[in-house]
């Protein structure tokens, strides 16, 4: 076994930019769950119009501000579509309505007759010009210690973990204003909130809104590094951001960054071992190709872990954030 | 009838007979025909009731008399089938519960909703109204709103030391007892600058040594100009600190008037005291006649 690979290439994960891809859709969630209180099942339908809006609009020749532009102006109709008949109801409604419009969408996604726009099962692929012409980075190999990457990689890095530390900052600020306050309020007493003349639907929407706005730009950032693939949309996305959120605390600006590099550190280190266990004979009973799914496996045995014995995540406050909703 | 008594009277309802509907002199919430059905159950059915204005009113009657639903309906938290009531002269039918303490009508509730894992100074600064930072893009830029805060920590300083919470302040609310908790939802309320406060049974669970306090809390809320409409089970209570007391029973108003005469009355005894436990509500609502020898303020009618 190489263990100096199977370590660099699990500290690489720390910064890849789907790590910050990740990250961003867990802030989000954050919004969502750790400050609101709002159940949202459906991240990955976010994640979803954010990827598909900025492809499909750049593939039609929009530059590249203009189809993030449309994926946030997107997300921002689906919070309308999914916020107006759900938020008046109970927190439950809005997780099941979440997690079928995620998978409705997700099969349109990949119907055949929308070929010509999503590419159906296939997927979209070249859309990374506008974004690598932005690019100020000359191009080269860049050696970052424990790996070298290209140009092209270099520039995403820097853009994906710039946006994270800027949507981090601005998070900040909204959550330790009135405006934050009166959100937490909501997700501690919904009614206590609106006797005392807030009004919680308003504010709700706008939660949703904003969460869902940074789902979309982490699905823009997520397929910048590859293709667009309808198959990464299913359930399994949202579980694995609902996984980082919880990891590192759904009540904190930090804990989905930190979660985000747990969770894929975590990934790499399994694969790595068990491959490397696999490939040398220590461990015969399973295949190189099964240590994909049982890794997936453990994921699944982390996350009930974490909701039994740190239901409040790494970074959170166990008497603000356990599992009460 | 004492002096004083006949002062408060003359005050709150001129010199009228008091019966279930009388008009008061100055009233600040008015509610006419209000009906509410749950299935086959007619929970709430009040013909006339007019609330006068600084005084401190009680609102009682046994369980399941519609207290709490018409507290409710009054404050937007449920929708009634019919009827209309008004705050200040103002109809308050269809308003949202959100509107009404921009009006300056706030209210408890029974099951007290403190924000738990707010802190108690979070849940004091999160009532006051008009908070420029509660704009979303304000919210961005403490300049715009970190005076305003400040100074609603000073007020909320002041009312939480009232109330002899002030040592509690950096606390989750979560962490206070039940008779804290009640104070808190009391205090929080009052952050909203009310002229109607309306109290769901604001002594239920609370330790007997903190009822004084609350009591004195009660009482200087009417000071200060408040009008306090409370729905309360402590006979006592009721007795000590109310002006006017409005009976419920199956749903309607069936006795108002001063606290020694309502409390007085053999219907409203038998409701609490249960001494003709059958017969009581039949007896209040004029479901059943009145059994010989007894008098109900009622009888008038």
């Amino acid at each position: 076994m190489d263990f100096q690979s199977i370590l660099f290439n699990a500290l690489n994960e720390i910064l890849s930019p789907t790590t910050a891809a990740y990250a961003l859709a867990a802030m989000g969630l954050a919004v969502h769950f750790g400050y609101t209180g709002l159940l949202n099942f459906g991240q990955a339908a976010y994640m979803l119009v954010g990827s598909y809006s900025f492809a499909i609009a750049t593939l039609s020749g929009w530059s590249f501000f203009a189809a993030v532009g449309l994926s946030i102006v997107l997300s921002l109709v689906l919070t309308i579509v999914l916020g107006i008949p759900t938020l008046r109801l109970r927190a439950d409604y809005l997780a099941i309505v979440t997690i079928g419009a995620a998978e409705i969408l997700r099969y349109i996604v990949t119907t055949t007759g929308m070929t010509e726009v999503t590419g159906a099962s296939e997927g979209l692929i070249g859309f990374k010009g506008t974004f690598e012409s932005l690019n100020p980075i000359p191009e080269g190999k860049y050696d970052l210690g424990t790996m070298v990457i290209n140009e092209y990689d270099l520039w995403l890095r820097i853009v994906g973990w710039t946006l994270v530390a800027l949507v981090a900052l601005l998070l900040f600020l909204l959550m330790r204003s009135p405006w934050g306050r009166v959100l937490k309020g909501i997700r501690e007493d919904e009614d206590a909130v609106r006797s005392l003349g807030k009004n919680v639907f308003v504010l709700k929407m706008q939660a949703l809104a904003i969460g869902g706005v940074l789902g979309s730009l982490a699905g823009v950032l997520f397929v910048l590094p590859r293709s667009v693939q309808p198959g990464n949309y299913a359930t399994t996305l949202t579980f694995f951001i609902w996984t980082i959120l919880l990891l590192g605390g759904a009540a904190t600006i930090l804990g989905p960054i930190l979660g985000a590099m747990t969770f894929w550190v975590i990934l790499s280190l399994t694969q790595g071992v068990l491959y490397g266990l696999v490939e040398s004979g220590i461990i015969g009973f399973i295949t190189v190709t099964q240590v994909g799914q049982i890794r997936f496996m453990l994921v699944g045995l982390l996350l009930m872990l974490l909701v039994i014995y740190r239901p409040q995540g790494v970074l959170g406050n166990k008497k603000e954030m356990s599992f009460g909703v | 009838m004492s002096k004083v008594a006949k002062a408060t009277q003359a005050s709150l309802v001129g010199n009228l007979n008091p019966v279930p509907g009388v008009k008061k002199v100055d009233p600040i919430l008015i509610a006419d025909g209000v009906t509410k059905r749950y299935g086959g159950l007619q929970a709430i059915d009040v013909a006339h009731v007019e609330i006068p204005r600084n005084a401190i009113v009680a609102l009682i009657g046994p369980n399941g008399a519609g207290k709490t639903t018409l507290f409710n309906i009054l404050t937007g938290f449920e929708t009634a089938d019919s009827g209309s009531w008004s705050y200040d002269g103002k109809a308050l039918n269809g308003k949202a519960p959100h509107l009404l303490p921009k009006l300056g009508m706030v209210r408890t509730f029974q099951l007290t909703k403190v924000l738990g894992l707010l802190t108690v100074m979070e849940n004091m600064k999160l009532a006051a109204l008009k908070q420029t930072g509660e704009r979303l893009l304000a919210s961005f830029f403490p300049f715009l709103w970190s005076r305003q805060d400040r100074a609603l920590e000073l007020e909320a300083t002041d009312i939480l030391r009232r109330f002899k919470l002030l040592e509690k302040q950096a606390d989750f609310a979560a962490g206070l007892s039940g008779g804290q908790r009640k104070l808190l939802e009391m205090a929080r309320a009052l952050m909203t600058h009310p002229k109607l406060i309306m109290l769901d049974e604001p002594m239920a669970g609370v330790n007997p040594a903190l009822t004084e306090s609350l009591l004195d809390h009660i009482k200087n809320l009417k000071q200060e100009g408040m009008t306090v409409l409370f729905v309360e089970h402590d006979v006592a209570m009721v007795r000590e600190i109310s002006d006017w007391v409005i009976v419920m029973a199956e749903g309607k108003i069936v006795a108002e008037g001063l606290p020694d005469q309502v409390l007085k009355d053999p219907a409203v005894i038998d409701a609490y005291l249960g001494s003709h436990q059958d017969s009581d509500l039949g007896l209040a609502t004029g479901r059943i006649t009145l059994p010989t020898g007894t008098k109900s303020t009622r009888s008038g009618k």
